[in-house]
């Protein structure tokens, strides 16, 4: 292969790598005095790198280490789309509370760069590097508020916990190479067609393992509600949004297409582990007060639903979790970007009891994430209705009724802490205390997501396409 | 193709629209934006009426198939269709009939929010003909579910005292239901490899996913209906409610619960439906008698005609699956004439509730002394409510009593109790609220019906009074599509 074409493969990763090392230095230069010039700069390069993913040339490059495919385009152009949002939203909240570095900008840049590897990897090696790529600016970035000890303190957990789990997953991962002779993919599916050896088993469960860490999934979840209430607001918004899709796109092509003949044995795992996940995201959930742990637990279990869609191991779950996914990211981000535009007194408004009244004094607001809460609960016509539909009508065929069946009864019980919200919003009588001014470009971020959260109906003839063109290609078969 | 269907559902999104403008661009004035808001959505849901009536005046009652069909491509899951038969027709028309009264109803009696209430209402307007119109099991569950969240907010916002734990109690109760039912519509799509509602009553499902499915359908329909026991969340729903909340309960919201069996249960999963028979006629049998020997023990007047609506859809359900043209005719019937009536009496409640801001029955007492047009109003309908030969309520029940007792006669002895029954609550209540002494002071000053009033009224009574009268009104509409489902249903157990 040539490395003109397999550099042309890797554009969109070679614009980002590129442009925020060239950033960087400009910013080192500078001084905080570019971090505008620097965020409009990161924006435009995650741009054109969705736009370079898009319309670029599929393929694979360095030794199938590098996979471009339908997959990975789909994954990609969502990823760093989030990503630019994710730089709209911190850059400006940065800004207000005096925290205006221009790290910030490129650090988002590095991690979707870590996420694009993600989407491509081909072999176990860039599994890995995609990983820690995606993951050692997530740590900075939940870090980032270094004067706040909440921020510092989630920065340091997830950090810690985060190397354990890359330690776990690189051990299955030289478990795998070690019983299947290699690491790419290709070449494990055809080792473990005659018969799966224990090794590799063991290996696949660590993987797994490794992987849940990076979704939240259950049991791995214990970091996820502490970096969400520490973090960053804007930070939360990018945590929650691409890294899940990245390494949730990684579950289905390593699971996918490594190990396609051990699907008996990987799928027991994956459907424990989402089960755990959506019944102790409902069950915990409902003692939270505050609202970013309270989304971390629905996080936890919406993942668990992706996590159904996945275990069906079919090509109609892989693209129900990827439909499942966009339309929860965009429920999320909304979402956070409603917490970002809201502050009373100068007051971050994070608690169940900051919210009391807001549909009084912010009708806007408050029905956006009234349409947010509604679609992560999953009530029709909103968006998470068809990430629901769509991953439980995937088990379903699958033969899976008993899993569709808990899953969806425990969207019941996460039920309650999503109409506590909206109770609190429209019912309860609002503290004392004016609300400030909220920033355009988180208001603007939320009523487009909420936008899109409501109008999804119409648009749902587009997107289910795309995404079973890219589960086709995650699982080989395209 | 969209026609007269969808601009029927959806029309009271237009005057949505024009409440969401008016409140943006008409800042200041807060009376204003008020009346103005009631205004407009009287004159939207009373377009939807004329709307409906346009529908039913085109509608061929001799043919039994869906008429007015419409079918626009969506995604490979589902589609776009819409379509009326004989007995969805006329709940279409019943919703288009009783928002306007309740819109009315709630003239003075909502003084807060008003724009954000009359919202609500519009947008359940919407989702309730949804329902009825919808051909395509998506359609149907987005219409059906969505449309807890107006209802959510009507109680959570314009209720009573407790009212929060009655919003709270009428989702999840209603919301653990259907999500069964989405799990069942998922396997049917699955399985059928079709989501069409036409469709899937051709398709023939093995016995053994017959009752998995049924049950499943059950569970949300049970619970909508509601059947014995899981009818607990109506009485508190209904008595922290706004009084046109409670009418659009009573009237429209439980009717889908009856409708959703017609529609799907019989039609779709006959052998499994044959199979449950007793089970249902047992719960209708319960239902009827317990709850109305429950409801002769309430002391909140809403809360006792809460617990009669459930006594009265145990007909309904008893009606449904008799398994002949009697029993299901009786079965509409009665839904449509129990739509009037409860929500005629709700009414009632609300006349009285607006003057004297209790509903508790040993507060009032000797009304017909001041209030002597209210009192025969109330009479009337009380009496439609015990099933008075003349008034609409007689009718639903003879015919589904006739229709059961060629299914099971023993069902039809003990629910016969129940007619006795209502009139045992029902007439006390009368009693103990309109006539005796007026000892308690405080009703002295207390006035009779408004000419608002008296239009609210007027049109429940010809209804009530003219189904009474003329039964054919509605059976003539319902018959060939009734009989075809009958058929359907016969020819799945049988064959």
């Amino acid at each position: 292969m040539q490395l003109s074409s397999a550099l042309s493969i890797a554009l969109p990763e070679l614009i980002l790598a590129v442009g925020a090392l060239v950033l960087l230095v400009f910013g080192a230069f500078r001084g905080d005095r570019s971090t505008t010039l620097v965020a409009v700069g990161a924006g435009l390069l995650l741009a054109v790198a969705a736009v370079a993913a898009a319309v670029g040339p599929l393929g694979q490059a360095f030794h199938s280490g590098f996979v471009e495919d339908q997959a990975a385009v789909y994954a990609k152009v969502v990823i760093y789309l989030t990503a630019a949002v994710g730089v709209l939203l911190g850059v400006p909240w940065l800004k207000r509370v005096g925290n205006h570095r221009f790290e910030y900008p490129i650090l988002i840049l590095l991690s979707s760069l870590g996420m694009g590897m993600m989407a491509s990897a081909g072999d176990l090696i860039a599994l890995y590097v995609g990983i820690e790529l995606m993951s050692l600016p997530s740590y900075v970035l939940a870090a980032f508020q270094r004067d706040d000890k909440k921020s510092s303190e989630a920065g340091l957990k997830y950090f810690v916990l985060g190397a354990l789990s890359s330690g776990i997953l690189l051990y299955g991962a030289s478990l795998i190479y070690g019983f299947a002779g290699s690491t790419r993919f290709v070449d494990i599916a055809a080792s473990v067609q005659g018969g799966v050896a224990a090794g590799v088993i063991f290996g696949v469960v660590f993987l797994i393992c490794g992987l849940a860490f990076k979704v939240s999934a259950a049991p791995f979840h214990m970091w996820t509600p502490d970096v969400y209430e520490g973090a960053p607001t804007p930070v939360v918004a990018f945590l929650t949004a691409a890294p899940k899709l990245a390494a949730m796109a990684l579950f289905a092509r390593a699971l996918g297409q490594g190990f396609p003949g051990a699907v008996a044995q990987w799928r027991q795992v994956v459907i424990a582990i989402a089960i755990i996940s959506m019944l102790w995201g409902a069950f915990a959930g409902l003692a939270q007060k505050n609202l970013k742990r309270l989304w971390a637990y629905s996080s936890i279990a919406n993942v668990g639903y992706a996590l159904v869609g996945l275990s069906a191991g079919t090509q109609e779950g892989v693209q129900s979790m990827l439909i499942f996914m966009t339309l929860y990211m965009v429920d999320v981000t909304g979402f956070f970007a409603c917490l970002i535009a809201l502050k009373r007194d100068g007051r971050n408004m994070e608690t169940f009891q900051d919210m009391a009244g807001l549909f009084r004094e912010r009708p806007g607001m408050a029905l956006c994430m009234t349409a947010f809460s509604l679609s992560a609960l999953g009530l029709p016509p909103f968006s998470g209705f068809w990430g629901k539909f769509f991953v439980f009508k995937a088990a379903n065929d699958a033969g899976f009724y008993w899993l569709s069946a808990l899953g969806l009864l425990s969207s019941v019980v996460a039920a309650f802490y999503y109409l506590r919200l909206i109770k609190t919003m429209w019912f309860d009588p609002p503290p004392a205390g004016r609300i400030d001014r909220s920033p355009v470009e988180a208001s603007g971020t939320a009523y487009v997501a909420a936008l899109f959260a409501t109008a999804v109906v119409v648009v749902l003839g587009v997107i289910e396409p795309l995404a079973r063109t890219a589960a086709a290609a995650f699982l080989g078969l395209g | 193709m969209i026609g007269i269907l969808s601009l029927t559902t959806f029309f009271p999104l237009v005057g949505v629209a024009a409440i969401l403008l008016l409140r943006q661009f008409a800042k200041g004035d807060a009376e204003a934006l008020k009346r103005n808001a009631r205004w407009i959505t009287l004159v939207t849901t009373l377009a939807t009426l004329a709307l409906s009536i346009l529908l039913i005046a085109n509608f061929d009652p001799a043919q039994p198939g869906f008429q007015f069909v419409e079918h626009l491509n969506w995604f490979s899951g589902a589609s776009y269709r819409m379509g009326v038969d004989g007995i969805s027709v006329l709940f279409v028309v019943l919703t288009a009939f009783l928002m306007p009264l309740a819109i009315v109803a709630s003239w003075q009696s909502i003084q807060e929010r008003v724009a954000e209430y009359m919202i609500a209402f519009l947008v359940l307007e919407t989702l309730m003909i949804g329902v009825f119109c919808a051909l395509d099991l998506v359609v149907f569950y987005i219409f059906f579910e969505a449309a807890l969240v107006p209802m959510f907010l009507i109680i959570g916002i314009w209720g009573g005292k407790n009212r929060l734990y009655a919003a709270y109690k009428f989702f999840l109760y209603t919301l653990a239901g259907s999500v069964l039912m989405l799990a069942a519509i998922l396997t049917m799509i699955g399985v059928a490899k079709t989501s069409s509602i036409p469709e899937l009553m051709a398709y023939h499902f093995s016995p053994t996913m017959q009752i998995w499915l049924f049950l499943a359908f059950f569970a949300s329909f049970a619970v909508k209906m509601p059947m014995w026991p899981v009818h607990t969340w109506l009485p508190d729903a209904h008595v922290e409610a706004p009084t046109a909340g409670s009418v659009i309960l009573a009237g429209i919201l439980l009717k889908m619960g009856g409708y959703g069996f017609l529609r799907f249960s019989l039609p779709m999963f006959p052998s499994a439906s044959t199979y449950f028979t007793p089970l249902i006629f047992a719960l209708s049998v319960i239902a009827i008698i317990y709850t109305s020997l429950v409801a002769f023990r309430q002391t909140d007047i809403k809360k006792l005609i809460a617990y009669s609506s459930v006594a009265h859809m145990g007909f309904v359900t008893m009606g449904i699956f008799s398994g002949n043209v009697y029993g299901v005719q009786g079965a509409i019937f009665q839904m449509l004439s129990h739509g009037v009536i409860s929500g005629a009496l709700f009414l009632c409640v609300g006349v009285i509730y607006d003057r004297m801001h209790t509903r508790e029955i040993a507060f009032y007492g000797g009304l017909v002394n001041r209030m002597p047009w209210y009192a025969a109003v109330f009479m009337l309908f009380t009496m439609g409510n015990v099933g008075l030969p003349g008034t609409s309520g007689f009718v639903g029940e003879m015919l589904t009593m006739t229709g059961v007792y060629g299914a099971s006669t023993i069902t039809v002895l003990f629910a016969a109790t129940g007619v006795i029954l209502s009139a045992v609550y029902a007439l006390s209540l009368y009693r103990r609220v309109v006539f005796g002494e007026m000892v308690n002071p405080k009703l002295s000053a207390i006035a009779d019906l408004d000419l608002r009033e008296v239009v609210i009224f007027a049109p429940l009574i010809v209804g009530a009074l003219a189904l009474g009268v003329y039964p054919r009104l509605i059976t003539d509409v319902t018959s060939a599509s009734v009989e075809r489902l009958v058929d359907l249903w016969r020819a799945g157990v049988g064959g």
